[in-house]
């Protein structure tokens, strides 16, 4: 279905926006953890986007997403009142959502966007949510407002300590943890979306802790729905396909090495293909 | 019988790209008969008085009819007869394995030239130019007007949805088409390449089905975007579930998950339904191979292979395990592949996928084998020789070994029963599943099968569904 933009807002100009789609159908099954795949063009290809939010009762969805090469390049041409070709979802399996007490939720770049929706999930079940967020400086940090909204505690870290800790997002996560332990409470999970390397540190932080930890991982995607295998990840002895089995997995059981060499694939056509859109732009 | 078969003119060859200039691009390899050869190889049938040829065809086609009135020149009355039972006559005639189906069943078979009947309902199929919708899609022109009241849901755009669309759209049945991709057609968009099937041909059929008042849903997703129940509730008197067998088989083997090792679904997926044999006017980017090894003998091995040397592989080999006669490809395709400069790696089975520290595949372990006592399928079993193996040098390996069912409806509908291979369980007669009136038909009951299998449930599901609907009023 050829879905409109309601709306755009431009988080980091130039590299960060978000928009809010009217896509009622979409918005009435999504639940936290789901992904959209869309497609801008005939000639365009199929990318999944993390579902940062929804509002049911107005059928809209939310996307933040990065510009990193050509389609999100292209998705930034968009605006508000422009139709996107094709949205397909909710794909993906919803977050495991239940009452566990605490749960430190980590996010890093844009990975902030797409850990609100579920962190809002364990809120709505009444876990105790600390969002712990980071950025490598402070007009970088994504959706604190819309975290702070919904989390008992925002912690925050900057590399170059802008704002909050000056340092990694996992110092302050271990901090916490630390902190948690020290005070008997009990951290019944802690969730990671972010870049590859992010979500690895997190794993082998919470690792010796025995802390359950789940990461959404971001392999390359076609379908979207279990027919390509393009997107399959080793997460212990098996090999499992991230769109339709995941996209969380336990993040100690998750083959990063593996994971972060096969998102290269494509790296010399993606290039290709943005310096292709670039001069189409320039010739415009 | 050595007197009549002197009287056999030879079967007529239909004119073909040139293989060396096809493999440079993806414009369709054969060409088509013109009238006077689809002619002269009309004649060349015996009108037997006991034709076998209709019993070969799953959806038994009249084939001894429309052969003689194309011999007679009437081609409008050849495609009625046709379309009486094959809704997709121009799909079928280019890829029905007819050598099994109602070429292998031609009085003409045992001379090794049994009358071409793929080719003749192709051209018939392209020849007619059908003057409204109901006409192109059954042969009539008398279809009743859309009854809007009884809504069929179909799940899944392959040719058995698209069969079963057609169907009751001649009935008068309202049908709405559900598919998740972007592009209605199944594996006839996905999965089967330009070269051999026109997506032209695919996009007619659906501007067809539209026109008879059929809609189409993409980008949903039965079982996420909403549920076989969803639909009842929205009045949809009947449910069709043809979803398709395309999930890809790995072989779980080490370094399986290495860059350059791709299933044959995604390789194909890349290339026909997203283009990516335009890359980069076209966005998908698909893995260049110097050396490719495709691993599987059946029509999806074909088109990996021969799809690779059109995106200029230097060298494409076909890893098999058997030898080239137990090759379950399409007869035509294989020729078609060699002719194009496809190898052959037979008695073969791969073990393992070797790389670099960058993680890139490189070479492929490979263990010989030898036949050995025939098994279940009738077919000689393959066994390892001991303490011979080697290793193919390959940057690009693409696995089409098979295939299991689609997952994501199965999944969120778990009181659906499923057979012990995890395919959908259906009454043979009407094709019902344990659900009432909800129905299951073609790769999604049968497994990985033919196009023209499907359709044939199709139209079954699609009589019953139509019965019992008006029988109802
Ligand atoms: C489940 C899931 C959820 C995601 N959610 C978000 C999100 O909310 N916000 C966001 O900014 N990004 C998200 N991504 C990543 C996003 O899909 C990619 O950044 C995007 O596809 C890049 O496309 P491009 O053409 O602009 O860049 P390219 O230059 O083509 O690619 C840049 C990098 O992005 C990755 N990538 C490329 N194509 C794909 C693809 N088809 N599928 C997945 N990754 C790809 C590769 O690692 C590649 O090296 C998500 C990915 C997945 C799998
Ligand atoms: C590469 C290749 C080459 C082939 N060559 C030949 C050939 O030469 N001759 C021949 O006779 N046969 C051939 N086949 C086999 C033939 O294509 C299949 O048997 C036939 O297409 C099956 O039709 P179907 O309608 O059952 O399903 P499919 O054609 O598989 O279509 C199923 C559709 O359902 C959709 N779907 C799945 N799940 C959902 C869901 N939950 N919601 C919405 N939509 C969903 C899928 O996206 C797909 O579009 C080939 C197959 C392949 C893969
Ligand atoms: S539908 Fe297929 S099997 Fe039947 S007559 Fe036509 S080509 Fe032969
Ligand atoms: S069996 Fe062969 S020769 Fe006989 S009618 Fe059929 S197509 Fe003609
Ligand atoms: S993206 Fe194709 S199987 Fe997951
Ligand atoms: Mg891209």
């Amino acid at each position: 279905m050829a879905v409109p933009i309601l709306h755009k807002r431009k988080l980091i100009p130039g590299r960060v926006s978000e928009l809010v789609l009217e896509a009622p159908q979409i918005a009435a099954k999504a639940e936290p953890g789901n992904f959209i795949i869309l497609r801008l063009a005939d000639d365009g290809e199929r990318i999944p986007l993390t579902i940062a939010d929804t509002d049911a009762a107005k059928g809209t969805i939310t996307l933040v997403y990065l510009v990193v090469g050509k389609s999100t390049a292209h998705l930034e041409t968009f605006e508000a009142g422009d139709t996107i070709l094709d949205v397909c979802g909710p794909l993906g399996r919803p977050t495991h959502i239940e009452p566990v007490g605490t749960v430190l939720c980590v996010g890093g770049g844009t990975g902030i966007a797409a850990m609100h929706h579920i962190a809002k999930g364990h809120q709505l079940a009444g876990n105790h949510v600390v969002s712990v967020i980071g950025a490598r400086s402070e007009d970088l940090l994504l959706f604190e407002k819309e975290l702070t909204a919904i989390s008992a505690e925002v912690l925050v870290a900057t590399d170059d300590g802008s704002r909050g800790h000056k340092g990694l997002v996992t110092e302050v996560l271990e901090q916490r943890i630390q902190q948690g332990i020290e005070a008997g409470e009990s951290i019944g999970e802690i969730v990671a979306v972010g870049p590859v390397p992010m979500m690895r540190a997190v794993a082998e932080l919470t690792r010796p802790y025995g802390i359950k930890t789940t990461v959404s991982l971001n392999s390359i995607m076609v379908d979207g729905i279990g027919m390509c295998g393009s997107c399959r990840v080793t997460v212990g002895d098996a090999v499992r396909f991230a769109c339709v089995d995941g996209p969380e997995f336990d993040a100690h059981q998750v083959d990063f090495e593996e994971m972060m060499r096969r998102q290269c694939t494509f790296s010399e056509q993606e290039k290709l293909s943005y310096d292709h859109f670039c001069r189409k732009c320039h010739h415009d | 019988m050595t007197k009549k078969k002197s009287k056999i003119l030879p079967r007529r060859s239909m004119p073909m790209q040139d293989p060396a200039a096809r493999v440079g691009n993806f414009n369709e390899v054969a060409n088509g008969y013109s009238l006077e050869l689809a002619q002269e190889e009309a004649r060349r049938c015996l009108q037997c008085k006991t034709p076998t040829c209709q019993d070969g065809c799953p959806v038994e086609v009249d084939c001894k009819r429309f052969i003689r009135e194309l011999a007679e020149g009437q081609v409008e009355q050849a495609f009625r007869t046709i379309k009486e039972t094959n809704s997709l006559p121009a799909v079928c005639g280019r890829v029905c394995p007819q050598e099994n189906q109602c070429e292998g069943r031609c009085k003409l078979r045992p001379t090794g030239q049994p009358v071409a009947i793929g080719r003749l309902e192709r051209y018939v199929a392209d020849a007619f130019y059908a003057g409204t919708a109901c006409e192109a899609t059954v042969g009539r022109e008398d279809c009743p007007m859309i009854r809007e009241d009884l809504r069929v849901a179909a799940i899944g755009s392959g040719p058995a949805s698209l069969t079963l669309a057609g169907y009751l759209a001649a009935q008068g049945v309202k049908v709405e088409v559900f598919e998740a991709l972007h592009l209605p057609g199944g594996v006839l968009s996905y999965g089967i390449p330009e070269f051999r099937l026109p997506k032209s041909i695919v996009r007619t059929e659906v501007e067809t089905l539209k026109e008879q008042g059929v809609e189409f849903h993409m980008n949903w997703v039965g079982g996420k975007t909403m549920t076989v129940g969803d639909l009842f509730d929205q009045g949809f008197k009947a449910v069709f579930l043809g979803l398709g067998a395309g999930l890809p088989r790995f072989m779980k083997l080490p370094g399986e998950n290495l860059i350059g090792v791709f299933s044959a679904n995604e390789y194909l997926t890349r290339v026909n339904l997203m283009g990516g044999y335009r890359f980069p006017d076209y966005d998908t980017p698909v893995f260049p191979g110097r050396k490719v090894t495709v691993i599987g003998g059946g029509n999806v091995a074909m088109d990996a292979a021969r799809t690779a040397l059109r995106l200029g592989a230097e060298e494409v080999r076909i890893v098999y395990r058997r030898t080239q006669e137990e090759m379950p490809a399409r007869l035509e395709e294989l020729e078609h592949a060699l002719e194009e400069g496809v190898q052959l790696e037979i008695l073969a089975c791969p073990v393992a996928f070797q790389g670099d520290e960058g993680g890139r595949l490189t070479s492929m372990r490979v263990q010989k084998m030898c036949l050995g006592e025939p098994d279940e399928s009738g077919r000689c079993r393959p066994m390892p020789v001991e303490d011979e193996a080697y290793d193919l040098e390959t940057d690009l390996a693409i696995i089409a070994v098979g295939s299991g069912p689609n997952q994501i409806l199965l999944n969120a509908t778990p009181n659906l029963g499923l057979n012990s291979r995890g395919y959908i369980e259906v009454d043979q007669e009407t094709l019902e599943t344990n659900m009432p009136m909800v129905f299951a038909g073609g790769d999604i009951v049968t497994g990985a099968a033919t196009v023209v299998e499907a359709m044939g449930a199709g139209r079954q599901a699609g009589k019953e569904i139509s019965r019992r609907l008006l029988k109802q009023g």
